[in-house]
C-alpha cells in the first residue's frame, strides 16, 4: 500500500525533534507476532491517530510505549532521547501518560484518592494535592469537589478524571485508547474541544481508534496499522474514510451485501411493549415493539450502552422484564425461563463468548452440551449422551471450519475466531426458528468473519429469523433486511438497508437523525463517504 | 488420556510428599525418629482391629467428602457439614429409637430421616445466600455452633435423652433398626453402611458426569454467566446444591450409629466436616480421588494411637492433614498454570494461528 | 466472590449518575447517636423487665473482656479485606496467637505474651499470603486449611511444651496478667449511683463504671489499634495504596503500586492482629491460660463484626461491642437476663417499624413488625432460654445481623478476587 509521509499543514513552527518516535518495534508472543517492524513518529503538539482493526496490534504497541511490555526489537525515543521502559513508572517519568479504554478507577475511592494513587510523593495526599488538582481540573473541564466518590460520576467525567491523573503526573504526551467508545456524541464533541484546547497548550496526543469519522474530525495525522505493521501515515484532509478503511483492511473490503429478499409473512418473533427497569425504577428498555419474520434479518443499530444488551438478554430470559410480552411463533414466552426459550427454538450468540457462551476450561464437546443439555443429540432425558455430543462436535468442527487439533482441547486454547465459529455452529445446530446474534463477528479475524456471514445468510435463506445487534455498521447494513435504531432504551428510527449509509445511521444513533411520519429515517443522499 | 491422568495424579502426589517431608522435619525437631514413626504407622495396620477400623472410617470420610464435593462443584464451601451431620445423626437416632418397624424398612426410614434433617439444617444458609447474598461460609459456621447447642438441648434428660451407665444417650435403636455388618471375628466388624458409602460415591460419579443435573451444576460453578445463558437457573442450583450437600452430610453419622452405637451419645465424634473438605480438595471432587483420599485420611487417623504408643505426639497426624490440604491446593494451581500455558502453546504452534495471549486485546 | 454480594450498580454506558447518598452527619456523630440509642434501649428494657444486670458494671466489664478478642480479629479482617484478601483463617491465626501468648507469658510476662501472640498470628498470615497471593489459591480454601493447621500445630506444640509444665496436653500453666487500673474515686461514685437503681442514670453509671474499673492495658492497646487502623488506612499513603489493591488492583498496578507487596503486608498484619486477639483471650480468661478450643469460633465472629461495621474500624468496634455484650451478659448473670434481651430486641424492632414507616418503606416496616411480634411471642411464652443455647447467643446474633445487614454494605470492590500481575487490559 502507499506509504505516504505528508508535510505538516500546521501553522506552528515545526520542531525537528518529534515528541515520540518508535522505530523498528517488534513484539512476539507464543504463537503470534503482535508487532512487526513498526514505525511511528508523533510531532510535538499534535493529535496523532493510530488506526487499525481489532487484533492489528495497536494495543500491544501502546502497551510497549507505556512501559507495560518491553519490545523484543526496536527503539523508543522521547524528545529525541532514546529510552527504555521497564515499567509504567519509567514511562510516566518520561512524560508519557495513558488513558485506558477501560477506566482504571476505583469506585469506592474519591477523585482525589484516585488521582494521587501511586504519585503520593509528588504533592502528598492532603492540601497540596487538592490544590494541584484544582489547578489542573480546569484544563480538562472537570468541575467538582475532589472529595467526590468516583462512583457518583458519569462516564464523561470519569474520563476527565483519567486525563487528570495523567496530567497530575506531569505527562506532556497523552495516549488515549479508544476514548470515544463509551461516549455519546455531545460528550465526544466536548472531549474534542478539550483536546483542542490542550493541544494549544502544548500537549501531544496519541489517539487510538477505529472510528474513522471521528478520527478524521480531530486528528492532525493518522497512522494505520494492519496485522502488526505500519501501513502508512496520512493527512486526514487528503484521504476519505473509505480509503482509510481500505488501508486498514488491505484488499477489497469484504462486502456482506445481500441481494435477494427471503423475507416471508410469517411472524416468528413478536415483542410488544417490552420494558425493563433498573432497581431504582429507571427504564433500561422503554416499551419496545418489534417483529421479525421468517427469512428476515432485523438489525439493531445503536451506540453501545443504549439498551441493546439488555434487549437481547430480556428476550433470552436472562433478565426479567418489568412489562410487555415476548412471543415466539405465536407462543407466549414472557414467563418462560431461558431453558424453555431455548427449547422453543431460540439460538443465542452472546456478545461476550468467553463469559456467556463458553466454559473455557472444558473440552469442546462439553461446550457443545451447554444450552442443549435437555435435547438430542447431546442428551437423552435426564442423562447426557456424551458419545452423541462428541459426534456432533466433530460435525460442527468440520462444517464450520473450526481450526483445532481435536475436540478434547479446552475451549480456551482456541483463537477468538474459532471459538466464535464453534458457538455459531452450536447455536445453529438446534434447528432454531430464531437466531439472536449479538456482535457475531467481534474479535474475529476477517476470514472467519466472511464465513460467519455466509452461515447467517444461508440459514436466513432456509427460513431462519435473525435478530442482529452489531456495532459494525457495514455488517449491519450488509446483512439486514430492515434496521431499527436504538437510543436510550427506545427505538427512534427505522432504516432501509438498501439506501442508508453508515453516516446516516451514525447520525440517528447519536440522536441527530431526522425521521418522517412513519418513523423511517430520512437519509442523506450523498453517496460518497466524505466528511459529513 | 494418559497425560491427563498423569497430571491429575501429579498434584496430589506432590502435596502428600511435601506434607510427609514437613512432618518428618517436625518429628526430627521434637526428637523423634521419622523412620520409626512411619514403620509403626504402617505396621499397626496388620494388628488387631486396625484394618477394619480404617475401612469403617474410610466409609464415613467418603460420605463427608462427597457432601463437600457437591458444594465445591458449584464453588460453594459447605463448612456446615459438621453441624449437618450432627443434627442428622441426632434426629435419626431419636426417630429410630422411637419407632418400631420391620427391619429393612426401619433402617431405610432412619437413613431418610438423617438425610432430611441434614438438608433441613442447610436450608437457612441456602436461603440466606440466594435472598440476602450472605456468604455460606459464615452462615454455615454459625449453624455448626448452634447445632452443638441444639444437640445438647435435645439430649437433655427431660427431652430425648436417657441415662445409660455414665453416659447420656438417645433411646437405643431396637434390633430391627440395626444394620448388620460383616463380622470378621477378632478383627472387628465392618459396618454394613460401608456399602452405602460405596453406592453413594458411584451415584455421585454418575450424576456428575452423565446427567443433566450434574452438567448444570458443574457449569454453574465454572461460569455462572455462561450457565445462565445456557438456561441454568443459578439460584435454584445454589439451593439444590446446598440442600443435597446437607442431605449427604446428614448421612455421615449413620455408619457408626447404625452399625455400632445404635444411639447418639455425648461422645459423638467431631471433626468429620473439615476432614471432608480436605479430602474433597485432595481428591479433586472426583469419586475415585475421594475414595483414595478418605483411605489416606482414615489411615492417618488410626495411626494417632500407634504414634502415641511410641511416644510421638499424635498431633503430627493432624498437622499432616492440614498441611496436605494447603499444599494440595497450591500444587494444583501450579500444575494448572503450567498445563494451560503448555496447551496454549501447543495449539498455537500446531495451528499456526494467532492465539490471543491472555491479557491483550485489540 | 466476596463475603457479601452487593447489588450491581447502573450498567456502564447509561450515562446518568447514580442517585447521591446523602450523609447528613459525619461519622463520629452517627457513632455517638448510636451509643445513645443503645443505652436508651437497654435502660428501658432493664426497667421494664426488672433486670438490672443488663446495664450493670460487671456486665460491661465482661463485655470488654469478651469483646476485645472479637474486636482485634475484626480489625485483622479489615486489614486483609481492604487489600482484597478474604481471611477466613483468622480463627487459626488466633489459635496460634493464644499459644504464642501463653508461651510468651510464661517466659516474660504479659507484654511478651502480647508480642509473641502477634508474632505467631503473623506467621499464620505469612502462610496464607504465600498460598493466596503468590499461588492464587482460593482465599477461602486457604483460610480453612490455615484453621486446620493452626489448630493442629497449636495442639502439637502444646503437647510438646505445655504438657510437661501443666500435666495437661490441653492447657498451659497460667501466665501473669496485666495489672489493671481503676479510676478510684470516680469508680466508687459511679458504684453508688448504680446501686441506687434510678432509671437511666443508674444504667449509664453502671455501663460507665464497667469501662473505668479494672481496666486492662489490653483495652487501651485495642483502642489505640482501632485509631491507628483508621489513620493508617484512610489518611496515609501506604493505606491509600493498600485500599486501592482491594478496590481495583489492576488500576493500582497500572499506577505503579506493588500490589503483591501490599497484599502480603496486609495479610501479615491481619494475622498479627488476630494473634493479639488470641493474647487478649488468654490474658482475659480465668485462669489466664492457653486452653484447647478456647477460641470457640471467635475469629469468625470477628469477621461478622467487620461486616456489621461495614469494613470500617468504628463500625467494627460497635459490632464487637454488640457480640461481646451478648457473651458478657450470659457470663455475668444468667438465662433470665439473656431472656430479657429478647425484650430489647422487640423494642428495637418497634423503633425500626416506626422509622421505616416514616420513610414510607411499607414492606420493610411490615416485616419488622412481624419480626417484633414473633420475638415478643417467644419472650412471653418462655421464662428463660434453654441453657444449652446460651453459649451460642453470639452465633445466633451473628446470623441475624448477617441476614439483615447484607443489603446496605459496601465491601471493597475487589474483595476475594484473585489477582495476578499483568492481567490488566
Amino acid at each position: 500500500m502507499t506509504d505516504t509521509d505528508v508535510d505538516p499543514a500546521t501553522t506552528s513552527d515545526t520542531p525537528a525533534v518529534p515528541a515520540v518516535a518508535l522505530a523498528g518495534i517488534t513484539k512476539r508472543f507464543p504463537g503470534v507476532v503482535a508487532n512487526s517492524d513498526v514505525h511511528l513518529s508523533v510531532r510535538v503538539g499534535e493529535v496523532h491517530a493510530l488506526c487499525g482493526e481489532n487484533g492489528a496490534g495497536k494495543s500491544t504497541l501502546m502497551k510497549i510505549l507505556y512501559g507495560m511490555q518491553p519490545p523484543d526489537e526496536g527503539t523508543i525515543e522521547v524528545d529525541g532521547k532514546q529510552v527504555r521502559f521497564k515499567s509504567p513508572s519509567d514511562a510516566i517519568r518520561a512524560g508519557i501518560g495513558m488513558v485506558h479504554q477501560h477506566f482504571m478507577l476505583a469506585d469506592n475511592l474519591t477523585v482525589l484518592e484516585n488521582v494521587v494513587l501511586g504519585a503520593e510523593g509528588m504533592y502528598g495526599i492532603g492540601k497540596r494535592a487538592r490544590a494541584r488538582i484544582r489547578d489542573l481540573a480546569g484544563a480538562v473541564g472537570l468541575d467538582l469537589d475532589p472529595s467526590t466518590l468516583v462512583e457518583r460520576l458519569g462516564v464523561a467525567d470519569r474520563q476527565r478524571v483519567e486525563i487528570l491523573k495523567v496530567l497530575y503526573r506531569g505527562a506532556k504526551i497523552v495516549i488515549l485508547d479508544e476514548p470515544t467508545a463509551v461516549l455519546v456524541p455531545q460528550e465526544v464533541d466536548e472531549l474534542f474541544d478539550t483536546l483542542r484546547t490542550m493541544r494549544a497548550d502544548g500537549y501531544t496526543f496519541l489517539f487510538i481508534s477505529h472510528k474513522l469519522d471521528e478520527v478524521r474530525a480531530i486528528a492532525d495525522s493518522i497512522t494505520v496499522i494492519r496485522r502488526g505493521t505500519t501501513v502508512g501515515t496520512v493527512d486526514p484532509k487528503t484521504v476519505t474514510s473509505r480509503q482509510l478503511a481500505e488501508m486498514m483492511v488491505g484488499s477489497e473490503l469484504p462486502s456482506p451485501e445481500t441481494r435477494t429478499s427471503t423475507v416471508t409473512d410469517k411472524e416468528i418473533l413478536r415483542v410488544d411493549g417490552l420494558t425493563l427497569r433498573t432497581p431504582d425504577g429507571r427504564p433500561l428498555l422503554d416499551s419496545l415493539d418489534l417483529v421479525v419474520h421468517s427469512g428476515e434479518v432485523l438489525g439493531i443499530a445503536g451506540v453501545e450502552g443504549n439498551g441493546q444488551t439488555e434487549l437481547v438478554e430480556t428476550i433470552m430470559g436472562i433478565r426479567k422484564a418489568a412489562g410487555g410480552k415476548v412471543l415466539l411463533d405465536g407462543r407466549d414466552l414472557t414467563k418462560a425461563g431461558t431453558l424453555a426459550r431455548r427449547e422453543a427454538g431460540i439460538g443465542y450468540i452472546p456478545e461476550d463468548r468467553t463469559r456467556h457462551g463458553l466454559l473455557l476450561t472444558q473440552p469442546l464437546w462439553a461446550n457443545r452440551i451447554l444450552g442443549y443439555q435437555t435435547r438430542r443429540p447431546t442428551s437423552r432425558g435426564a442423562f447426557l449422551d456424551v458419545a452423541g455430543a462428541r459426534k456432533d462436535t466433530r460435525r460442527i468442527v468440520e462444517e464450520f471450519d473450526v481450526r483445532t487439533p481435536g475436540i478434547e482441547v479446552a475451549a480456551a486454547s482456541l483463537s477468538g475466531g474459532n471459538q466464535q465459529k464453534l458457538v455459531i455452529g452450536r447455536e445453529l445446530s438446534g434447528e432454531p426458528v430464531l437466531l439472536i446474534a449479538s456482535h457475531p463477528t467481534r474479535g474475529v479475524d476477517v476470514g472467519a468473519q466472511a464465513a460467519i456471514w455466509d452461515h447467517i445468510r444461508n440459514a436466513r435463506a432456509a427460513g431462519l429469523a435473525v435478530l442482529l445487534v452489531s456495532a459494525d455498521l457495514d455488517e449491519l447494513i450488509g446483512l439486514s433486511d430492515s434496521i431499527k435504531v436504538m437510543l436510550r432504551g427506545k427505538f427512534v428510527a427505522d432504516a432501509e438497508p438498501s439506501s442508508v449509509t453508515p453516516e446516516d445511521l451514525g447520525c440517528a444513533m447519536t440522536g441527530a437523525g431526522v425521521v418522517d411520519d412513519s418513523g423511517l429515517l430520512v437519509t442523506d443522499q450523498t453517496a460518497d463517504g466524505g466528511t459529513p | 488420556m494418559n497425560a491427563r491422568l498423569r497430571s491429575s495424579l501429579l498434584a496430589p502426589a506432590l502435596a502428600i510428599l511435601f506434607s510427609a517431608l514437613l512432618c518428618a522435619v517436625a518429628l526430627l525437631a521434637s526428637g523423634a525418629n521419622p523412620g520409626s514413626a512411619l514403620k509403626v504407622m504402617i505396621g499397626q495396620v496388620g494388628e488387631g482391629q486396625v484394618a477394619v477400623d480404617i475401612v469403617n472410617s474410610t466409609a464415613i470420610y467418603i460420605l463427608a467428602a462427597l457432601a463437600a464435593a457437591i458444594g465445591f462443584q458449584m464453588n460453594l464451601l459447605n463448612i456446615g457439614i459438621e453441624g449437618q451431620y450432627r443434627v442428622g445423626a441426632l434426629v435419626a437416632a431419636i426417630v429410630g429409637g422411637a419407632l418400631a418397624l420391620p427391619p429393612m424398612l426401619h433402617w431405610l426410614v432412619i437413613i431418610l430421616v438423617a438425610a432430611v434433617a441434614g438438608a433441613a439444617w442447610a436450608t437457612l444458609p441456602a436461603i440466606l445466600k440466594v435472598t440476602r447474598g450472605v456468604h455460606e461460609v459464615l452462615s454455615t459456621i454459625m449453624m455448626n455452633a448452634i447445632a452443638f447447642g441444639l444437640a445438647a438441648y435435645l439430649i437433655r434428660r427431660d427431652n430425648f435423652g436417657i441415662l445409660i451407665g455414665n453416659n447420656v444417650s438417645t433411646k437405643p435403636i431396637p434390633e430391627s433398626g440395626q444394620v448388620p455388618g460383616i463380622d470378621l471375628g477378632d478383627r472387628g466388624t465392618i459396618f454394613g453402611l460401608v456399602f452405602l458409602s460405596v453406592v453413594a460415591a458411584a451415584v455421585y460419579g454418575v450424576v456428575m458426569n452423565r446427567t443433566r443435573f450434574g452438567f448444570e451444576l458443574k457449569a454453574s460453578g465454572l461460569s455462572p454467566t455462561a450457565a445462565a445463558a445456557g438456561g441454568v437457573n443459578a439460584k435454584r442450583m445454589i439451593v439444590v446444591s446446598l440442600l443435597v450437600s446437607g442431605a449427604i452430610a446428614g448421612l455421615v453419622g449413620l455408619p457408626e450409629i447404625l452399625g455400632r452405637d445404635h444411639a447418639y451419645t455425648l461422645n459423638f465424634a467431631t471433626g468429620y466436616g473439615f476432614a471432608g473438605i480436605g479430602i474433597a480438595l485432595l481428591g479433586r471432587n472426583h469419586p475415585v480421588g475421594i475414595a483414595f483420599g478418605s483411605l489416606l485420611w482414615a489411615f492417618l487417623d488410626k495411626s494417632k494411637v500407634a504414634l502415641d504408643n511410641v511416644g510421638v505426639p499424635r498431633e503430627i497426624a493432624t498437622i499432616m492433614q492440614g498441611a496436605i490440604v494447603l499444599s494440595v491446593v497450591v500444587s494444583y494451581e501450579i500444575v494448572k498454570r503450567v498445563e494451560l500455558a503448555a496447551e496454549q502453546r501447543k495449539v498455537g504452534q500446531a495451528m499456526g494461528t494467532a492465539t490471543e495471549p491472555a491479557g491483550s486485546s485489540s | 466472590m466476596s463475603m457479601v454480594e452487593v447489588q450491581p450498580s447502573t450498567p456502564a454506558g447509561m450515562t446518568m449518575a447514580p442517585p447521591p447518598r446523602r450523609r447528613i452527619l459525619p461519622g463520629w456523630a452517627i457513632f455517638a447517636l448510636g451509643i445513645v440509642a443503645v443505652v436508651l434501649v437497654l435502660a428501658t428494657t432493664s426497667y421494664l423487665t426488672g433486670e438490672p444486670a443488663l446495664t450493670s458494671s460487671s456486665t460491661m466489664q465482661n463485655t470488654v473482656t469478651l469483646g476485645l478478642p472479637i474486636l482485634l480479629c475484626g480489625l485483622g479482617g479489615i486489614w486483609a479485606e481492604r487489600s482484597g484478601m478474604i481471611n477466613i483463617g483468622l480463627e487459626g491465626m488466633m489459635i496460634l496467637g493464644t499459644w504464642g501468648a501463653a508461651f510468651g507469658g510464661l517466659h516474660g510476662g504479659p507484654w511478651l505474651a502480647v508480642l509473641l501472640g502477634a508474632v505467631f498470628g503473623a506467621l499464620g498470615g505469612v502462610l496464607h499470603a504465600i498460598a493466596t497471593v503468590t499461588y492464587g489459591v482460593n482465599h477461602i480454601v486457604s483460610g480453612v486449611a490455615i484453621n486446620l493447621l493452626g489448630a493442629g500445630v497449636a495442639k502439637y506444640l502444646s503437647t510438646l511444651i505445655f504438657e510437661p509444665l501443666s500435666d495437661n496436653p490441653r492447657d498451659s500453666p497460667p501466665i501473669e496478667r496485666f495489672d489493671t487500673f481503676s479510676a478510684g474515686g470516680f469508680s466508687d461514685w459511679l458504684g453508688d449511683l448504680e446501686s441506687q437503681q434510678r432509671v437511666v442514670i443508674s444504667d449509664v453509671a453502671g455501663l460507665t463504671r464497667g469501662l473505668v474499673t479494672r481496666v486492662s492495658p489490653m483495652l487501651i492497646i485495642a483502642i489505640l489499634l482501632v485509631i491507628a487502623t483508621y489513620f493508617v488506612l484512610w489518611h496515609s499513603r501506604f493505606g491509600l495504596r493498600l485500599r486501592s489493591c482491594g478496590e481495583n488492583p489492576i488500576a493500582a498496578e497500572s499506577l505503579g503500586v506493588n500490589v503483591y507487596l501490599h497484599k502480603y503486608l496486609a495479610v501479615i498484619a491481619s494475622g498479627a492482629l488476630a494473634g493479639v486477639g488470641g493474647a487478649a483471650l488468654v490474658l482475659g480468661s480465668s485462669p489466664s491460660i492457653y486452653s484447647e478450643g478456647q477460641t470457640a469460633n471467635r475469629g469468625f465472629i470477628g469477621l461478622a463484626a467487620m461486616i456489621f461495621g461495614n469494613w470500617r474500624p468504628g463500625g467494627t468496634l460497635a459490632g464487637a461491642g454488640l457480640f461481646g455484650y451478648a457473651d458478657g451478659l450470659r457470663l455475668s448473670s444468667g438465662p433470665e437476663t439473656v431472656h430479657a434481651l429478647l425484650y430489647a430486641a422487640v423494642i428495637t424492632a418497634g423503633a425500626l417499624v416506626i422509622w421505616q414507616l416514616f420513610r414510607r418503606k411499607w414492606t420493610t416496616a411490615a416485616l419488622a413488625a412481624v419480626g417484633a411480634v414473633v420475638v415478643y411471642a417467644l419472650y412471653y411464652a418462655t421464662d428463660e432460654l434453654p441453657t444449652e443455647f446460651l453459649p451460642y447467643t453470639p452465633h445466633i446474633i451473628t446470623l441475624v445481623v448477617l441476614a439483615l445487614a447484607a443489603q446496605r454494605l459496601r465491601p471493597p470492590a475487589a474483595d476475594g478476587v484473585p489477582y495476578r500481575r499483568g492481567e490488566g487490559d
